[in-house]
């Protein structure tokens, strides 16, 4: 067996893995009859329904006929970069509040470009500072802890 | 006239002086967002929904949303038009000619004929809204759970038909939404499902969060795998006057656009993109010049730019009547009725006549503003678009920070983003559309709702559904549709439709 259409054939995986994990764990749940439905019997239902979707999937991507598909170049560089930025905003911000959470949140996520250049960095970073005072806060009244903790003793 | 009278609330609700600024805020965001490729109506509303939890009157919130919705129609012709990139994914068409006037020095007539098709075609949808909505909303009444059901059912088999890529992994891609919208807390018996003892899981996962990951957050990691490549011919925009040979030729593509975007609109799954493709391939297939279109011929603008802004608009009329999404947009506008504690459904109308037509007439307006925003200032959203992507998507990300936290106060939304921007990325590189699944998480607990309710009328058997003949009717369409689909001849045209799609 050769695995012609790379995306189809994952994909396929995919679907499969996932509908039978949700049919198991749907098993602790009370299943029920059909005029009772239990909280397990739509999840039930649909994880086979997607498992058998997801064979459907798979098998054409293995036949002689299929299309040679791969998968386009993935860069875990930029993947990471942007989701750390994101992670870190939401560590940093309930204590050390939105200033610093920002920085570090425009400083990470903008290492991701081709074209870094700190100078920019920095002069955005303070732009959107003031923007996001002016529009979040005061604009439209959101509530999120702007200064650090240790600063403002609460 | 009932008719008028209805429209005389709409008038007196949106002419408020804080409706109409909201509108306007909606439609210039709109306009900004549509102008700059990388960011979409889906994530801006997303990221602007919790803003409207402060807002007094409902009505307001969604006249703003749906401003940021058909807004875009408008900005990502701009684009399309003066960088040869589409700003929106609906404008992807328009670049095809657009471009190509543009280069010819023609950039003027084509954004004054891609603004005027759209306020025509906004204007018609308008109407149209008015008109059949109040008929559609009655025979909702007469609609049972197995009817609701089979609705939904076809609902989604449409959006899967309709939507680009191979049809199994999209139904795949539904299934899958269903299962995430089950996480949570059980109506029925109070279980937490599938919450793993997270206290936040069992009230299930916010859609804002699953929308920013996969469409925000996602796209973004996309788009910087690739370099930037802009072109832009600002400097040409002299005059914006159409000759009299344009209007002629465009007039009639214009007309025919409008009436093709405001029935794919109301299909579910429709909406604006499917409105401009299929417009651009009728226009091409019927005029007299084919050799014409891809090198600027005005009805490959005209057209496709009035489907979408037609189609934009005439979505809002399965939410607006049956109280179901049948676009991951309209998901978001159920979101920020239900966040108002409306349920959506046919008794919106009646119940809360303001929001309503107050909606409807808002729409008119809010066009209005967009060919002002939109013609005499077009060389302010150019002028956007020298911002480099590179100081534009850390915004992003900011914006939709904020947003994910501001949905509960918790940071606990915001890292909800993460799995599903990585989810989003993985199906993006496996070529499996993620607007499909973001429908079936919408519709999960109330198509279970709707099932159970169904099957405890019929004491357990199915045939139910087969033998009240509104379900069966609607379950046969969902069938056929199926089964076209897979029909061979069927399958290649499709391809050919899409082709050129990406």
């Amino acid at each position: 067996m050769r695995i012609r259409n790379q995306r189809d054939f994952w994909a396929g995986v995919l679907f499969i893995v996932t509908g039978l994990i949700f049919m198991v764990l749907s098993r602790q749940y009370n299943v029920g009859t059909s005029a009772k439905m239990g909280p397990g019997y739509f999840p039930m239902m649909l994880g086979g329904l997607m498992a058998i979707l997801g064979v459907m999937v798979l098998i054409p991507s293995v036949l002689k006929s299929a299309e040679v598909l791969k998968i386009t170049k993935i860069e875990p560089r930029m993947v990471l970069l942007v989701l750390v930025a994101v992670a870190v905003y939401a560590f940093a911000l309930p204590k050390l509040g939105f200033i610093v959470a920002l920085f570090a949140l425009i400083l990470i996520s903008s290492i991701a470009s081709h074209e870094f250049n700190l100078k920019t960095t920095l002069i955005s970073s303070v732009v959107l500072l003031v923007f996001s005072w002016l529009v979040f806060v005061k604009g439209l009244e959101l509530q999120f802890p702007f200064l650090p903790t240790f600063l403002t003793n609460n | 006239m009932e008719l008028l009278n209805n429209l005389a609330i709409g008038f007196a609700t949106a002419g408020t002086l804080n409706n109409l600024f909201y509108c306007f805020v909606g439609v210039a965001l709109g306009t900004l967002i549509g102008v700059l490729p990388g960011i979409g109506p889906l994530a801006t509303i997303a990221m602007l929904l919790p803003a409207t939890y402060k807002m007094a009157d409902p009505t307001t919130a969604l006249i703003m949303l749906a401003g940021i919705y058909y807004g875009a129609q408008y900005g990502g012709s701009t684009t399309a038009i003066l960088v040869n990139l589409p700003g929106e994914s609906s404008s992807v068409v328009t670049t095809l000619d657009g471009y190509q006037m543009a280069r010819k020095g023609r950039a003027g007539p084509a954004l004054a004929i891609a603004a005027l098709g759209s306020f025509f075609a906004g204007t018609v949808a308008t109407f149209l809204l008015a008109a059949f909505a109040p008929p559609l909303a009655e025979v909702a009444f007469k609609f049972g759970p197995a009817e609701y059901f089979a609705l939904m059912v076809l609902g989604l088999i449409a959006a899967v038909v309709l939507a680009n890529g191979s049809v199994l992994k999209a139904l795949a891609m539904v299934v899958l939404g269903l299962l995430l919208g089950m996480i949570g807390t059980d109506v029925n018996s109070g279980v937490a499902r599938f919450s793993f003892d997270v206290p936040e899981l069992s009230d299930g996962i916010e859609f804002v969060a699953v929308a920013m990951g996969m469409f925000g957050f996602a796209e973004i990691i996309l788009n910087l795998e690739q370099k930037e490549n802009r072109e832009v011919f600002t400097s040409k925009v002299t005059n914006l006057m159409p000759q009299w040979d344009d209007i002629k030729r465009a007039f009639p593509a214009i007309l025919r656009g409008t009436g093709i975007g405001s029935i794919l609109g109301i299909l579910p799954g429709g909406g604006a993109v499917l409105a401009s493709f299929s417009s651009y391939a009728i226009e091409k297939k019927i005029s007299k010049h084919p050799e014409e279109f891809g090198h600027g011929a005005i009805e490959g603008v005209a057209g496709p730019e009035s489907a979408n802004n037609a189609g934009a608009q005439t979505s809002f009329i399965p939410m607006l009547t049956l109280g179901i999404p049948t676009t991951p947009v309209m998901a978001l506008m159920v979101a920020a009725m239900m966040i108002h504690n409306i349920q959506p459904g046919p008794q919106v109308m009646s119940s809360n006549p303001k929001l309503f037509w107050g909606l409807i007439v808002s729409m008119w307006i809010g066009n209005l503003m967009l060919v002002i925003l939109n013609l005499p200032l077009v060389g302010m959203w150019v002028k956007l678009l020298s911002v480099p992507y590179r100081v534009m998507y850390p915004a992003i990300l900011l914006f939709c920070c904020i947003g994910a936290y501001s949905i509960n106060n918790n940071v606990f939304d915001v890292f909800m983003t993460i799995p599903f921007a990585i989810l989003g990325y993985v199906f993006k590189k496996l070529d499996c559309e993620p607007a499909p699944m973001l429908l079936g998480f919408v519709l999960g607990k109330l198509m279970e709702e709707y099932l159970r309710r169904a099957m405890t009328i019929s004491r357990g058997d199915w045939s139910v559904f087969f033998t009240r003949p509104l379900s069966a009717s609607l379950l046969a369409v969902a069938a056929i549709l199926l089964v076209i689909v897979f029909l061979p001849s069927i399958k290649s045209k499709r391809a050919e439709a899409f082709a050129g799609d990406d």
